[in-house]
């Protein structure tokens, strides 16, 4: 048992010795989620604004200009024209000049009084994402806006409008809070597999391994052995990546500490013995880039991190259950932004248990101390 | 109850798809002695090796190392065996100190004894005044160096080498053989595979592979003694034609050039081989001496390797 253990601790502190004098391995611990943060919190952006819009305001009252005013307050859409009527508004949508048109008809008023709707929105449909921005619009606050100018006229329009919008964890719907805590997943899940993936290629490929197995260490210390460096690395990943968030997008993490370094270290040690169980498998270092690869876009897409995990087919749902992605997400925005107790999730943290040691024992098993 | 071989294959065979690397071997190393694997490449001597140390599955037959079946109880081995790999396997961004000393924990050394076992490899493979170099800057001899210092680090029964020496300038080589007595005095036994002669000859043992198959076996003296050939080393100013005019002869077996003289293998039958040789000469015109000689292990290379003895002679 003594043994066993300074043979995991041998083979730790020299994956240790290479990571460190690997410049490579070094620039990718702190350069992917460096970059990959920035990249995400600033340029991928699901918050659209400022889209260029055009007004046709056939009633020119005061309670219309107010209409449309508050849309441009939405902050989604910028007004960047006025036009006549209807028939100039779609001109200006085909030729380009705006995605989104507002249509306030000259009976405005009254059908304000009688709760018909008040007006159209002409919308570009071919960027569902804009388009949806814009149906969120018609939902938006516009009773508030209209009870400024008109005290009472809001009555009329239906009070669940503009509830359906509103966001408890992140009001301002600010991307960056909601897609950090998961970005802290999709970069472990990519970093962890990769590095691990080619740990017993890379043996192979340089020879090292005829070797190794004519050692008395054992399959489980080595598999153990290999993978405890990169817990300490994804710890260092994680908190550099939550650091980014609180600094620099105001990212609040209202749970416990204890929790999120819990949930990441449980969702790491998973992910790295699938990076294991590739690492034995593929032949070269560059088959086991690959099989990284592909085993990382089905969970980038499936998690829940790319798309709303409620939306997707009971068939993909049920894969995406086997992914580790899928758990720490949940547990991760979980404990960041609704304080939620990580005991309290261990419907989540179980399959990550469960994965951990189920691929373990695969890898282990997989790897033999031959050479055919 | 008698000291099993150090090794003891039966009929050991080796397939890689088409290839018969290793072809129904049967050998018997015994303990305390160097036996030496002499062959051309891919007569399979690290296929073999390999076996032995359980890291291939036999196709056929099986083996007994220090007593115990492989592959099957290889890890019981693991301690008692090293294993020196022909490419080299160290780790090339760990020092030459780093290197031993993670071979040192993962073989169970206690903490005291590893300074001490790795000051003394060090020592003893002189590598200590490098100790702090990565292994990738070394030169190819001092790599190997560094590699037998890791194979011999845990004191094993038996060693494997596979081509220990292939880049080690002759002074080194020649303390490298002195170390492998010591250790042979020590009583470990060392299996050793080569391409030179000369180390092929300090062997106690001796076997001959070509293309997997065991083609001669023994104490080199015997090998040398037993040579199925007449050694004729002839002297004469053409060399060439005359080489290209002995082969004619249906006894002569296979003739190598070494500069100016001839070293010509003729069929042991025949009678008086030297003046058979100069008196052909003489009739082609070519004054020549000639001499019958010892046979060296390199004739019973030649003639072990060769199918029909006569080592690509033209027809
Ligand atoms: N892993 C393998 N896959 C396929 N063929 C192999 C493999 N290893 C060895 N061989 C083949 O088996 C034969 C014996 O190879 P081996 O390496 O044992 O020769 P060797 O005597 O060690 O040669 P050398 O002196 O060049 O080291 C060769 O024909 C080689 O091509
Ligand atoms: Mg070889």
């Amino acid at each position: 048992m003594k043994r066993s253990l300074v043979r995991i601790a041998a083979v730790a502190a020299k994956e240790f010795r290479h990571l460190s004098r690997d410049r490579l391995s070094g620039a990718m611990i702190l350069g992917i989620p460096l970059v990959m943060t920035l990249l995400f919190g600033y340029a991928i952006n699901t918050d659209v604004r400022d889209l260029p819009a055009a007004v046709a305001d056939q009633a020119g009252t005061t309670a219309s200009r107010a209409l449309a005013a508050g849309v441009e307050a939405s902050g989604v859409v910028r007004i960047v024209d006025r036009v006549p009527d209807a028939a100039a508004l779609e001109r200006r949508l085909a030729d380009g000049g705006i995605v989104v048109g507002l249509y306030i008809p000259a009976d405005f008023e009254h059908r304000l009084a009688d709760g018909r709707p008040v007006g159209q929105l002409l919308v570009d449909g071919s960027d569902p994402v804009v388009q949806n921005a814009a149906r969120a619009l018609t939902q938006a606050p516009l009773p508030a806006l209209l009870d400024r100018v008109r005290p009472g006229a809001a009555g009329a329009e239906p009070a669940g409008g503009a509830l359906a919008v509103r966001a408890y964890y992140n009001p301002e719907r600010r991307s960056p809070v909601f897609i950090v805590p998961g970005l802290c997943g999709v970069i472990l899940t990519l970093t962890m597999v990769l590095f691990t993936a080619v740990a017993i290629v890379r043996e192979r490929e340089r020879g090292n391994l005829e070797l190794l197995i004519t050692t008395p260490v054992g399959s489980l210390e080595l598999m153990v052995g290999k993978i405890l460096p990169y817990v300490v690395v994804g710890y260092l990943q994680a908190s550099l990546i939550l650091a980014i968030g609180v600094v620099l997008f105001d990212l609040p993490v209202r749970g416990s500490l204890v929790d999120f370094y819990g949930g990441a270290g449980v969702f790491v040690l998973s992910i790295l013995t699938l990076g294991l169980l590739i690492s034995t498998l593929a032949a070269t270092q560059f088959q086991a880039f690959q099989m990284t690869f592909m085993s990382f876009l089905p969970q980038l897409l499936l998690s829940g991190f790319m798309f709303p995990f409620d939306g997707m087919p009971r068939g993909a749902q049920l894969l995406a259950e086997l992914f580790p992605l899928t758990h720490f997400l949940r547990i991760v925005r979980g404990v960041v932004l609704r304080d939620a107790d990580l005991m309290l999730m261990a419907d989540d943290v179980w399959p990550l248990l469960a994965f951990f040691v189920v691929v373990m024992a695969l890898a282990t098993a997989r790897f033999r101390k031959r050479l055919d | 109850m008698s000291e099993a071989p150090a090794i003891q294959a039966d009929g050991l065979s080796r397939r890689f798809g088409d290839v018969l690397a290793v072809d129904d071997l049967t050998l018997t190393v015994p303990r305390r002695c160097i036996y030496g694997f002499l062959g051309p490449n891919g007569s399979g001597k690290s296929t073999t090796i390999r076996m032995l140390c359980g890291l291939l599955m036999p196709s056929a037959g099986s083996a007994r190392v220090l007593g115990l079946p492989v592959p099957d109880e290889a890890e019981g081995l693991r301690r008692r065996v090293g294993y020196m790999t022909q490419r080299f396997s160290l780790y090339e961004d760990l020092s030459i100190r780093e290197n031993l000393a993670f071979l040192a924990r993962i073989f169970g050394l206690g903490r005291r004894e590893i300074d001490q076992r790795l000051r003394r490899q060090m020592d003893r493979f002189e590598l200590s005044s490098m100790a702090r170099r990565t292994a990738g800057s070394l030169s190819g001899g001092q790599k190997q160096r560094l590699a037998l210092a890791a194979a011999t680090l845990h004191e094993p029964e038996l060693l494997f080498l596979d081509e220990p020496t292939s880049a080690v300038d002759p002074e080194s080589r020649r303390r490298f053989w002195e170390h492998l007595f010591e250790l042979v005095d020590e009583g470990a036994t060392v299996l050793v595979s080569t391409h030179f002669m000369d180390e092929a000859e300090r062997c106690h043992r001796l076997a001959i592979l070509d293309q997997g198959r065991l083609v001669a076996d023994g104490r080199p003296d015997d090998l040398m003694r037993d040579v199925p050939a007449a050694v004729v080393e002839v002297e004469c100013a053409e060399p060439q034609r005359a080489r290209r005019l002995l082969l004619e002869d249906r006894a002569v077996l296979h003739i190598a050039q070494l500069g100016m003289r001839l070293h010509a293998l003729l069929q042991p039958e025949v009678d008086g081989p030297e003046q058979r040789l100069a008196g052909r000469l003489r009739d082609a015109g070519i004054d020549a001496g000639t001499r019958l000689i010892r046979a060296s292990l390199e004739d019973v290379f030649v003639m072990a390797t060769t199918p029909d003895g006569r080592g690509g002679a033209a027809p």
